[in-house]
């Protein structure tokens, strides 16, 4: 007659040593507890499990355990949800040719109604997956960068022209927290580009018509609206709360110091800025690529830099661009491809060309070179200072 | 003849066109050429010396001219010169 179940488990409990929870446990906490092959059921799993334990379904279990233990001496300790499918796991195991296999008595339930730590795997929830399944899909984000992006946080300089595409885009992407800086108002003439805000919201803060926008678009997304401008009181507090800074502000002052704060505090910093049908775009990484200064020592003088309000853009280029910038902080959320980092995109909307410019390093950068002082400043009266004259020899 | 590129604030002093045709066998000479032909351009982008201000950025087809020879950067006539001044605007 062929074996019982009970014959199998008798078996197994001649050859398969039992460890108690208790035992265990405090190699666990220190860090040098054996190798934990869970072999539980995926629904199981997810309810919690030893802290650093390997998910190997049972039905898995030969297949995979050699990408996981290689070596056949390793210290192994099969657990289940009572310690009845980890026996005979571990009877496998043992077939298998490794000669230090253990079972974890009592299972799961054991462990827990002893009170030892427990781990809880984070995993989207069935509206997440439903909501970013496009993503999941994608072998470059799947379930795991999907949480990456939830657990991000972006700092939005400006809900203009720039800002308002990426706020949406990085909204819909499930970025968990948005951060946007603007003390201004949305005015009627905004609504040409700045595609966040509505003709019934004219008059309100743009942070918080962003908000508002963001809040229709996808719930879960935080929005910290910040209601001022950036300056260098303020900004490496601001920043350093966030993991990436896209920057759409309009003027010189304040993109010098994000361009700054970024380096300050190791905080990479995606670049664009626009004027009529022309947009430049860039990815500044602190210390890894050039900053902002490495590409621009100085600004020009201000009738060379006129704003979009002085100059004009076109509505649509703003899309383009900022979208772009979207593109670039999830890239670099997600640590994925080749971002600009390097390189200036120029985008001739007129001719339809895109151009790559080469950015490199400035060694005698006086931001992120090797003999640089680097400290914020009055950026407004260097803005000035420098615009302002003749200065074949000047310098910061 | 090179092919240099007018960024948009510039193209007014250009006489509007986005990009200018100008002879010269280095990057300096070019430029120089062009300033002839748009004096308003050499207004905007030189110094009272004549010397490019540190502002404007100017690259040979994608390299920056300023980490080669600068000035002196040969340029041929199927290369294309770029002005290219920071932009600020971003609302
Ligand atoms: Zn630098």
């Amino acid at each position: 007659m062929s074996p019982s179940y009970q014959d199998l488990i008798a078996a197994a409990r001649e050859v398969i040593p039992e460890v108690e929870p208790a035992d265990v446990a405090p190699r666990v906490a220190a860090g040098d507890g054996p190798l934990i092959i869970d072999v539980r059921e995926t629904a199981e799993w997810d309810q919690g499990h030893l802290p650093g334990a390997v998910h190997i379904p049972r039905g898995f279990l030969e297949s995979r355990i050699g990408g996981t233990a290689p070596d056949s001496d390793q210290e192994i300790l099969v657990s289940c949800a009572s310690g009845q499918r980890s026996l005979l796991s571990a009877q496998t195991l043992h077939d298998m040719g490794f000669t230090n296999v253990t079972n974890l008595a009592g299972g799961f339930a054991r462990w827990k109604q002893n009170n030892h730590p427990v781990e809880i795997p984070r995993i989207l929830t069935a509206g997440q997956r439903s909501r970013y399944s496009r993503h999941i899909l994608i072998p470059e984000v799947g379930e795991e960068g999907q949480m990456k992006l939830l657990d991000s946080k972006a700092l939005l300089i400006g809900a203009g022209g720039l800002g308002s595409p990426a706020a949406y885009y990085l909204a819909a992407a499930g970025i968990g927290t948005i951060g946007i800086v603007d003390d201004d108002e949305v005015d009627e003439s905004n609504l040409q580009r700045q595609i966040i805000h509505t003709t019934d919201r004219v008059g309100m803060n743009k942070g918080e018509s962003a908000k508002q926008a963001i809040a229709a678009l996808n719930p879960e997304v935080q929005v910290n609206v910040h209601p001022f401008r950036v300056n260098r009181d303020n900004v490496l507090d601001l920043v350093s709360q966030y993991d990436v800074i896209v920057d759409g502000a309009d003027n010189f002052p304040t993109r010098y110091l994000l361009a700054d704060a970024s380096l300050m505090t190791n905080t990479p910093l995606v670049h664009a800025s626009i004027l009529r049908f022309e947009g430049h775009a860039s990815v500044f990484t602190p210390y890894d690529g050039p900053c902002y200064r490495c590409l621009f020592p100085e600004p020009p003088p201000p009738d060379l830099a006129p704003s979009c309000g002085e100059a004009g853009v076109l509505g649509v280029l703003c899309g383009v661009m900022g979208n772009i910038q979207a593109t670039e902080a999830i890239k670099v959320l997600l640590g994925i491809g080749d971002t600009l980092s390097g390189r200036l995109l120029i985008y001739d909307a007129l001719g339809m060309t895109f151009t790559e410019l080469k950015v490199r390093r400035d060694p005698d950068c006086p931001s992120c070179g090797p003999n640089a002082d680097l400290q914020l400043r009055d950026y407004e009266a260097w803005c000035a200072g420098v615009g302002s004259h003749d200065h074949a020899g000047a310098s910061a | 003849m090179s092919t240099v590129k007018i960024p948009p604030v510039l193209r007014q002093a250009a006489g509007g066109e986005r990009t200018v045709e100008a002879k010269g066998a280095n990057v300096g000479e070019v430029l120089t050429a062009l300033c002839e032909a748009h004096p308003a351009i050499g207004k905007q982008i030189l110094t009272s010396d004549g010397e490019l201000h540190k502002f404007v950025n100017v690259y040979v087809n994608d390299e920056d001219a300023r980490l080669m020879q600068w000035t002196d950067t040969p340029v041929g006539d199927d290369d294309t010169l770029l002005i290219l001044p920071a932009m600020a605007g971003g609302q």
